[in-house]
C-alpha cells in the first residue's frame, strides 16, 4: 500500500473535471424541462428577498434635472402589438375608454382620462432601468396609484395588483407594496406633453422602482387579487419582482 | 508528503470554480441583450473591445436573457455562500497568515518577480505560498468581493443606491461588472499555466489535500 489515497483522489479528479465539462456542454442552455422551471421557482427566493427584505417602501428613488432627460427619440419604445405589426396599438374611441378598477375592492372605479387628470398629480424627472441593461431619463406627470388604491378601498384579502391592457394581452401582477409607493403612478404625461402611442397613451403604469417591463401600457383595467398574478413577460421566465 | 489543503479549502476552491464559470456564461448571457456601457443616447468613453457584440453560444449560460438572468441569480446565493465559507475558514483556523499580502511581503514579492523575468537565477525561499501567490490570491479574493457588491449595485440600483453611487452610479456599476470578468479570466488562465509549468504537485494537493513537491514548507 504505497498509495493509499490514489483511487480517491482519481475519483475526485474526475468529478472535478466533470463539473466544468458538463456546464461548458450546456451553454446557451436554459436549463431544460428539468431545471429551468427549478431556476424559476428559485426565482421566487429573489422575489421574497426583493419585497420584503430589501425594498424601502416609502423612500423615493432620486430625482433629476430636467436637464438630465434623455434626448425623446434616443428613448427607446416598443410594444406587442407594434413588435407583431410595425403598428401602435389602435388608439380607443375618447369617450370610451375607461380604465376598471375592481376585484378585491369595496368600491369598484370606472375612471375615465376626465376623472384621472381631476385627481392631484405628481411629476417627476427619473431613470428608467431597462433589464436589459440600459437607462435613460425622463420626466412622468401622473396620478399615485396609492390615491386610486385609497379611492377603491380594497378589502384586507387583497394582497396583490394586476394590470391589464389593450396591448394583444400584455399584462403585469405587482406586490402591493411596490403599488403603494409614493413614485407608483398612473402616468398621462410624458416630458410635459400628453402620452404618445408609442409610450403608452392614453395611461400606463410607471414607477422608477421598478424594471421597465413590470409598467403596464395602455391601461384597461386594474384588478386586486387574493393570488399572485403573473405577467406577460414573467410568464415567460423573467423574474417576477423586478424591482430595482 | 506533507498535508495542504483543509477540505473546507478544497471544497470551495472547485466549487467556486464552477460557480464563477456559471456566472460568467450567464453573465455574457445578459450582456448580451444590450452590449452597449453608459446611458442612452450618449456615447461612453470607456474601453470596450466587445461594444455592440454579443458572444457565441458556447460561452452563454441561459439561452436568452431570461434565461441568463435566472441562472445568474440563482447561483450568486452559492456563490456568495463559498466565498464567505472560504474566508470565515481562513480566519477562524488561522490560515489567512500564509495568504494574506502585508507590507512585509512586498520585498519578497520582487524578488519573486524578479525571479519569474529570469534576472534572479534560485527560486527564492518561501513557505506555503511565495510572496507574489499571496498578492494574487489576497487580490482575487478582494475582486471577487468588488464583482459581489458591484452586481448587487446594478440589481437593486435604487434601493442599494449608497452601493451604486460608490462605483459611480448604475452604468459604471455595470461596466466594473464586466470588467471584473476579464480580471477573473487572466488570472484563471495565468493561475493554471503556473500550476502547470512551476508546481504541478500543487494541483494534487488542491485535489488530495496532499503535498509532495518542491516547497514543503508551511509557514
Amino acid at each position: 500500500m504505497t498509495e493509499p489515497g490514489l483511487s480517491r483522489r482519481d475519483l475526485l479528479r474526475l468529478g472535478v473535471a466533470a463539473g466544468p465539462a458538463a456546464l461548458l456542454a450546456a451553454c446557451g442552455w436554459d436549463g431544460g424541462p428539468t431545471l429551468e422551471p427549478r431556476l424559476r421557482l428559485f426565482s421566487r427566493v429573489n422575489d421574497w428577498v426583493g419585497e420584503k427584505i430589501l425594498l424601502r417602501r416609502q423612500r423615493p428613488a432620486p430625482e433629476y434635472p430636467v436637464s438630465a432627460r434623455t434626448e425623446p427619440n434616443r428613448f427607446p419604445a416598443y410594444s406587442i402589438t407594434y413588435n407583431d405589426t410595425r403598428r401602435y396599438p389602435g388608439v380607443p374611441q375618447v369617450g370610451e375608454w375607461a380604465v376598471e378598477v375592481g376585484g378585491l375592492v369595496r368600491n369598484p372605479l370606472r375612471l375615465t382620462s376626465a376623472m384621472i387628470e381631476a385627481l392631484p398629480a405628481v411629476t417627476y424627472t427619473v431613470k428608467h432601468h431597462c433589464v436589459e441593461g440600459w437607462t435613460a431619463i425622463g420626466t412622468w406627470t401622473g396620478v399615485p396609484v396609492s390615491t386610486i388604491v385609497g379611492l377603491a378601498r380594497p378589502t384586507t384579502e387583497a394582497r396583490y395588483l394586476r394590470f391589464d391592457s389593450f396591448d394583444r394581452g400584455y399584462y403585469n401582477g405587482w406586490d402591493l407594496a411596490s403599488a403603494m409607493h409614493p413614485q407608483t403612478i398612473l402616468a398621462y404625461a410624458w416630458n410635459d406633453r400628453p402620452l404618445m402611442m408609442n409610450r403608452g397613451a392614453p395611461l400606463r403604469l410607471y414607477s422608477p422602482i421598478k424594471l421597465g417591463y413590470k409598467m403596464t401600457k395602455y391601461l384597461t383595467k386594474m384588478t386586486f387579487t387574493r393570488d399572485r398574478p403573473g405577467g406577460y413577460w414573467e410568464d415567460q421566465g423573467y423574474p417576477w419582482f423586478g424591482g430595482i | 508528503m506533507v498535508k495542504r489543503h483543509h477540505a473546507v479549502v478544497r471544497a470551495t476552491h472547485w466549487l467556486n470554480a464552477l460557480l464563477l464559470l456559471g456566472m460568467i456564461a450567464s453573465g455574457l448571457q445578459i450582456y448580451g441583450a444590450y452590449a452597449h456601457f453608459g446611458p442612452r443616447g450618449a456615447p461612453y468613453p470607456l474601453l470596450n473591445p466587445w461594444d455592440g457584440s454579443g458572444f457565441p453560444a458556447w460561452a452563454r449560460l441561459g439561452g436568452w436573457l431570461a434565461g441568463g438572468l435566472n441562472w445568474h441569480f440563482a447561483l450568486a446565493w452559492p456563490f456568495v455562500l463559498t466565498g464567505l465559507a472560504y474566508v470565515v475558514f481562513l480566519v477562524v483556523s488561522g490560515e489567512w497568515r500564509s495568504l494574506l499580502f502585508r507590507p512585509r511581503d512586498i520585498r519578497p514579492a520582487w524578488e519573486m518577480q524578479r525571479y519569474y523575468l529570469g534576472l534572479r537565477s534560485e527560486h527564492p525561499p518561501q513557505g506555503k505560498h511565495n510572496a507574489l501567490q499571496k498578492l494574487a490570491y489576497t487580490t482575487i479574493v478582494s475582486l471577487g468581493a468588488l464583482a459581489v457588491a458591484s452586481g448587487f449595485a446594478i440589481y437593486k440600483p435604487v434601493q442599494l443606491w449608497w452601493l451604486t453611487a460608490l462605483f459611480g452610479g448604475y452604468e459604471l456599476a455595470r461596466y466594473w461588472h464586466f470588467l471584473l470578468v476579464w480580471v477573473f479570466v487572466a488570472f484563471t488562465l495565468l493561475h493554471v499555466l503556473l500550476v502547470l509549468l512551476v508546481d504541478r504537485a500543487s494541483l494534487r494537493a488542491m485535489v488530495s489535500g496532499w503535498y509532495r513537491g518542491r516547497f514543503p514548507s508551511h509557514d
